[in-house]
């Protein structure tokens, strides 16, 4: 009988030797005359256990993880002798870290193998898409609507009112622009998915495109990302071959294509306007508002663009309804986030959950606390515009108001964790630093603010008159926060005024309260 | 890695057109570009202007703009390090001061025997498996000093 394995090619896996891994079993194999298939999925997204290998029994698939290559051979025992190898972590489906989850996007990500529509189908994909046509563009935009969907890149704008804006909009072109420009600190949610599941993004975009009568999508990938590239562009060409893009999507009178576009290394393209332009051809500038994408986009014409989660969670919105949606979640923040655990953390990784859950939860619990076993001290959630979080503040629901309550933001469900040994004051000076370096030069608070933020926070650092360059870098947020017209210079404030806030031990000043209990 | 082409203003040419009537060509273009040549070659963006009928400074303009885009070849391997958050959380200031030691360069530089190009990169995403960097394309993530000599020493050749 052929052994049937599962082997991720997420850009994670490989970085710690999935395909080193998949090479040596297959030679093990080879040597001793056992038939071996190997399919290369996405990733389950427990890092800490990658690369991770399963194997298909009768009662389901048994997981082994994190494997190296000295593991090969005895792997191979255990799997076709059925005993149990120490690496073994029992069958996939009871591992206690993806029980607890909610996974609605991400529900085939590291099952299916990404190359393949006959698997996307298999298990549930185009389903939506079939709904969606048989309930034609205006049923399907109420059904996005009444789910809750808010922009999952970080700003948290409703999507069905931002694709109902573009619905009314009068054009002979409309676009739909996928947001691909993952470039926040600590997040891999849409990185995983286009590896994993690339053709639930591709379903999305084609909804999307009914909905609002655009023809043609773009995906805007940075160029960081080379293996999501290459799994968008081996996808789309699948779907195109199998009809579902092209001319008569899935044998309907609706036409849709997309195409995968590169990024060139400016993180100030995850900005929408300033993606648009990129796009163009240009410098990514970024534009003022009004006018909206939605009214005046991509060159010119009404565009819808949303990050790659936002429109990757549409497919299940579409099969299971709206109403189905909106059921998870807290407050106006409806729906599942598949938050992503990076940094100092011992079981890094994405947890697809519904909102609502507290910080503390996910950093102590289901993190399980640093990877070099001292306590947490920061976390710095959303991105390098996010804002640290002491743990005094880790009873804060992961829900857009209740962060924003707090000074902080969720961003795209990012969390970076810290431990003791951090140096605020010098976390800090980064975000300046990075405003600096990415900044696209159109507004002067972000342009010329960053740099003077850098030489504020050194003479702080240097404890040179420390209570007038205070107030200066306070000013400075002050005016970059209100006088940038986008995210980067606005959110820059973030990080550095939390730092201050929530450390002013780390800037030379006396602690200000009592550390809450570890 | 493989070897750049030398710089030909016909196969400058063929690039360019097989981009013809795209929409928005300009990265694309300069994207090819320096996978052929290994930089975008000064002469190249007068053609580009050229057959997009934009001026040579808005494409030069573009070419500065992005940090991907090189006006020189760069060294024979590339090891790009990640100096974001998530890295920075996991150790990665200490390796970074590491390998421009082991070097004798900084970020952003190249050795002077043009062996190896030292980059500064803002996140490959790898943020559950940090310290990251990828060397000549190929993914490193749980890096330590063993595994970040390695790839120096492999980025020495």
């Amino acid at each position: 009988m052929t052994l049937r394995l599962f082997i991720p090619r997420d850009a994670g896996a490989l970085a710690v030797g999935a395909d080193e891994v998949a090479a040596a079993l297959t030679d093990v194999a080879r040597q001793r005359g056992l038939p071996l298939e190997i399919v290369r999925t996405g990733s389950r997204g427990l890092y800490w256990l990658e690369p991770m290998v399963e194997v298909a029994t009768p009662s389901g698939r048994t997981a082994y993880g994190p494997v190296t290559v000295a593991d090969a051979s005895a792997l191979l025992d255990a799997m076709t002798a059925e005993h149990r190898h120490a690496l073994c972590l029992g069958p996939v489906e009871d591992i206690a870290w993806l029980k607890r989850q909610s996974r609605l996007t991400f529900a085939r990500c590291g099952i299916t193998d990404p190359r393949s529509l006959e698997d996307y189908k298999a298990h549930g994909g185009y389903k939506g898409l079939e709904r969606a046509l048989s309930l034609g563009p205006e049923a399907t935009l109420d059904e996005v609507k009444n789910s809750g969907l808010r922009g999952r890149g970080g700003a948290g704008f409703p999507t069905g009112v931002k694709w109902g804006t573009v619905a009314l909009a009068r054009a002979d072109q409309k676009y739909i622009v996928c947001n691909a420009d993952e470039g926040d600190s600590g997040t891999f949610a849409d990185r995983m998915i286009m590896e994993g599941d690339p053709f639930v993004l591709i379903e999305g975009m084609t909804i999307a495109g009914i909905a609002v009568g655009a023809t043609k999508g773009y995906v805007y990938i940075r160029s960081e990302y080379p293996h999501a590239v290459t799994a968008m562009n081996a996808a789309i060409a699948a779907a195109r071959r199998g009809g579902m893009l092209g001319a008569q999507v899935g044998g309907s009178a609706y036409a849709f294509d997309m195409e995968v576009r590169v990024g060139a290394g400016a993180y100030v393209c995850g900005e929408e306007t300033s993606l648009l332009e990129s796009l163009e051809g240009r410098r990514g500038i970024v534009r003022a508002k009004p006018p909206l994408p939605a009214h005046k986009g991509l060159f010119g014409k009404p565009t819808v663009i949303n990050n790659v989660i936002s429109l990757a969670s549409v497919p299940w919105i579409m099969a299971e309804g709206g109403k189905a949606y909106q059921d998870f979640g807290m407050g106006r923040s409806r729906g599942t986030m598949p938050i992503q655990l990076a940094g100092n953390v011992r079981q890094g990784g994405l947890y697809e959950t519904a909102f609502g859950v507290t910080l503390g939860e996910l950093v102590d619990e289901i993190g399980g606390g640093t990877a070099s076993g001292r306590p947490v001290r920061a976390v710095q959630v959303g991105g390098p515009l996010g804002a640290y979080f002491p743990r005094g503040l880790f009873d804060t629901p992961f829900d857009y108001e209740a962060f924003a309550a707090r000074d902080g933001l969720i961003g795209h469900g990012g969390i970076v964790v810290f431990d003791d040994s951090v140096d605020m004051a010098k976390q800090a000076r980064f975000a300046m630093e990075f405003c600096a370096i990415e900044s696209c030069g159109k507004c002067t608070p972000c342009r010329i603010g960053s740099t003077r933020g850098v030489e504020t926070v050194n003479r702080i650092i240097a404890g040179e008159d420390r209570a007038a360059n205070l107030a200066v870098l306070e000013d400075l947020c002050n005016t970059m926060k209100f006088g940038s017209l986008c995210a980067l210079g606005g959110f820059t404030p973030y990080p550095v005024m939390s730092a201050l806030t929530h450390f002013p031990e780390d800037f030379g000043a006396p602690p200000h309260r009592l550390q809450a209990a570890e | 890695m493989p070897a750049n082409e030398p710089w030909s203003a016909d196969r400058a040419r063929e690039i360019i057109s097989g981009h013809h009537g795209r929409e928005g060509a300009t990265l694309p273009i300069l994207h090819e570009m320096q996978e052929a040549f290994g930089h975008v070659p000064e002469a190249a963006v007068p053609m580009i202007a050229d057959a997009l009928n934009l001026s040579r400074a808005e494409v030069y303009g573009v070419v500065t703009f992005y940090h991907d885009f090189r006006r020189q070849p760069a060294g024979r391997h590339v090891v790009k390090l990640c100096r974001a958050e998530a890295c920075q959380a996991a150790g990665g200031d200490a390796l970074a001061a590491r390998a421009e030691a082991a070097l004798g360069i900084a970020l952003g530089e190249t050795s002077r025997d043009g062996a190896t190009t030292l980059e500064a990169t803002y996140c490959l995403g790898l943020c559950a498996v940090a310290p990251a960097a990828m060397i000549d394309g190929k993914l490193c993530g749980r890096l330590d000093e063993t595994r970040l000599d390695a790839l120096i020493a492999e980025a020495r050749r």
